[in-house]
């Protein structure tokens, strides 16, 4: 996790190195990340913090000075700067801004054509698959709902082989319905795309299902960065105080019960059950979801009891949560990196007198997936 | 007495005008109606205004203006000739002049509709400028150039005053159809002038249900 700029030291061959200073409208802009060579990079900040701003200076379309450097390439810096159309870039608006003039299949490869190595007919047939646009090709633009057309836009992007892919809240222009059929799309782009992607966005739920690492924009300027869960579980950040306050875990799906429909899933050497959907998961990585206001904690684990996760843990310390709250910073004992907060009334803490250090259990009403359970296809 | 052949003359030689003229309109106006939808200079607002004149000015006003302009001291005078006008050059300058508001205004308002996002979006697929207003920025204007094209068109065989005034009625190189019912009304001969008021009253009629059909086409195929 680091604070405020200068975090090329998060930078690495293959990814983006991004800082970038001006003047937009009323507020000025200085913002410094880097994200890796691949993986959901999201930016993310209340509207009118600066977030697309600072993506369309990245591709170029509005001017900032200052440098952007994807995969080993000079976009700009100080002495030069490529216009956008010569930045290989993927960049999916907040409306799908389908060309209307075009059919289906002329939009996805408009850009792809334009590209140095054309049309490749098999990455066609894999971008079809992958976004399931086989049944919209024949369809008429105008007929298409919004969600199909931000999947073309989508498949139109990646075809037209970017070294980056930005995306500005992809999905704030759509319906609930078309969220949820998008998302598990996305997932399984971020997972098989071998690219940086920065992924715009002001909701938190999308952000604990899609992205990896996290920048936080406040007032044009980056507030903090790193990994997702970091940033989620800083207490400093204040992401905590949200009472949907959330960690997101990497878990692994050792098992599957047909008996009662549970997933098996390994964290950190310790078990956690969850609702899942059925054996071909095994052997599969998981987003857990933890609710911050859903962990308790115990001395001892309780003999009888509906809770089916009880995890040993290790307080990491203890701040202020609200007047009557403390947010308790938790590890998974045996895997320091795996944290997540508790929501503890400062009475009960000061009953169990909690201090940092203490090894206890933690008991979670409810685990979640913050995945889709649709499989990755490859 | 119905002169046929004459008739036949003038209609060829509005044809010939019209066509030329709007070939001309859309080569000169098309740049011109880009940049003004999208400058926002006090030149732009400007020049749009100069465009804009023939709108509300006497066709006379222009006229005289053009016979001047024309002459042995103006473009004439540069191409070594006593003048352009009294030519077929002549008209084709005189109409651009005077139908350019009708081509260039619909155009530019197309283009504005367009806006910025689909040339953003055909910028971050690689599209140079120039790519990207011939295979964007022109197909989705596409209606307002139907418009362009229609109205320069119909308005360069309907014009009369600034044709009178630079080409005077020289049959066969200046004497377009509406000079000559004027011809045949002050000559008295009727019925050749029921034939060409009547062929342009019914021309009128068809090129404006004809525009608003495939205006109603192309706005179905929109979003």
């Amino acid at each position: 996790m680091t604070r405020g700029k200068s975090l090329s030291a998060d930078a690495e061959p293959g990814g983006l190195d991004v800082a970038l200073a001006g003047r937009r409208g009323d507020f000025t802009i200085d913002a410094a990340f880097a994200a890796p060579a691949r993986g959901v990079t999201a930016l993310f900040g209340p509207s009118g913090s600066g977030k697309t701003s600072i993506l369309r200076a990245i591709a170029g379309l509005t001017r900032l000075d200052g440098r952007v450097l994807v995969a080993g390439q000079t976009w700009q810096d100080g002495s030069h700067f490529l216009p956008t159309h010569r930045r290989a870039l993927g960049y999916v608006f907040q409306e799908a801004s389908l060309f209307s003039h075009l059919t289906v299949d002329c939009n996805l490869v408009y850009g792809a054509r334009r590209s140095t190595g054309g049309v490749d007919a098999a990455m066609r047939r894999q971008v079809i698959d992958l976004l399931s646009l086989d049944r919209l090709m024949s369809r008429a633009i105008a007929d298409l709902s919004g969600g199909e057309r931000q999947r073309v836009a989508i498949g139109r992007a990646i075809l037209s082989r970017p070294r980056l892919l930005l995306m500005d809240e992809p999905l704030s222009g759509l319906d609930h319905r078309a969220k949820d059929e998008i998302l598990p799309f996305l997932e399984r782009l971020a997972a098989s795309l071998d690219l940086p992607i920065l992924y715009v966005s002001h909701d938190l739920a999308e952000i604990e299902r899609l992205a990896d690492r996290i920048v936080v924009i406040a007032d044009g300027h980056v507030r903090a960065s790193g990994p997702l869960n970091a940033a989620l579980t800083d207490i400093g950040l204040g992401l905590v105080r949200d009472p949907r306050a959330a960690a997101v875990l990497p878990a692994r799906v050792v098992s599957f019960s047909e008996e009662d429909g549970l997933a098996e899933l390994d964290l950190g050497g310790q078990r956690v059950f969850v609702d899942g959907s059925g054996p071909e998961e095994i052997g599969l990585e998981r987003r857990l979801r933890i609710v911050a206001s859903d962990v308790s904690l115990a001395r001892a684990p309780l003999a009888v009891s509906t809770i089916l996760n009880i995890l040993r843990v290790e307080i990491l310390a203890i701040e202020p949560g609200g007047r009557a709250d403390l947010a308790i910073l938790l590890a998974v004992d045996g895997a320091p990196d795996l944290t997540f907060m508790a929501k503890v009334t400062r009475r009960s803490a000061a009953r169990l007198s909690l201090a940092p250090g203490d090894r206890l259990h933690a008991q979670i009403k409810s685990v979640s997936l913050a995945t889709s359970a649709m499989p990755r296809s490859r | 007495m119905i002169d046929t052949g004459d008739i036949f003359s003038a209609l060829t030689l509005t044809l010939e005008l019209a066509t030329v003229t709007t070939l001309v309109l859309l080569v000169l106006g098309t740049p011109l109606a880009w940049w003004l939808a999208r400058s926002r200079s006090l030149f732009s607002d400007m020049v749009g205004t100069i465009v804009a004149l023939p709108l509300v000015m006497p066709p006379t006003v222009l006229g005289f203006y053009l016979l001047i302009g024309l002459g042995p001291s103006g473009l004439g005078g540069l191409f070594g000739l006593r003048s352009l006008a009294f030519s077929f050059q002549g008209l084709v300058i005189g109409s651009v002049v005077y139908s350019l508001p009708f081509v260039v205004q619909p155009i530019r308002n197309a283009f504005e509709m367009v806006g910025d996002r689909p040339l953003e979006v055909a910028a971050t697929l690689r599209a140079s400028p120039l790519d990207r207003f011939f295979t964007v920025a022109i197909p989705l204007a596409r209606s307002g150039f139907l418009t362009g094209t229609v109205l320069g068109f119909a308005h360069t065989v309907g014009e009369f005053g600034v044709v009178l005034m630079i080409g005077g009625n020289i049959s066969g190189e200046t004497r377009v159809l509406s000079i000559a019912i004027f011809d045949y009304v002050e000559q008295l001969r009727f019925a050749d002038a029921h034939i060409v008021a009547g062929g342009m009253l019914v021309f009128s009629f068809l090129v404006i249900l004809a525009m608003s059909r495939i205006g109603r086409r192309l706005g179905e195929i929109r979003p």
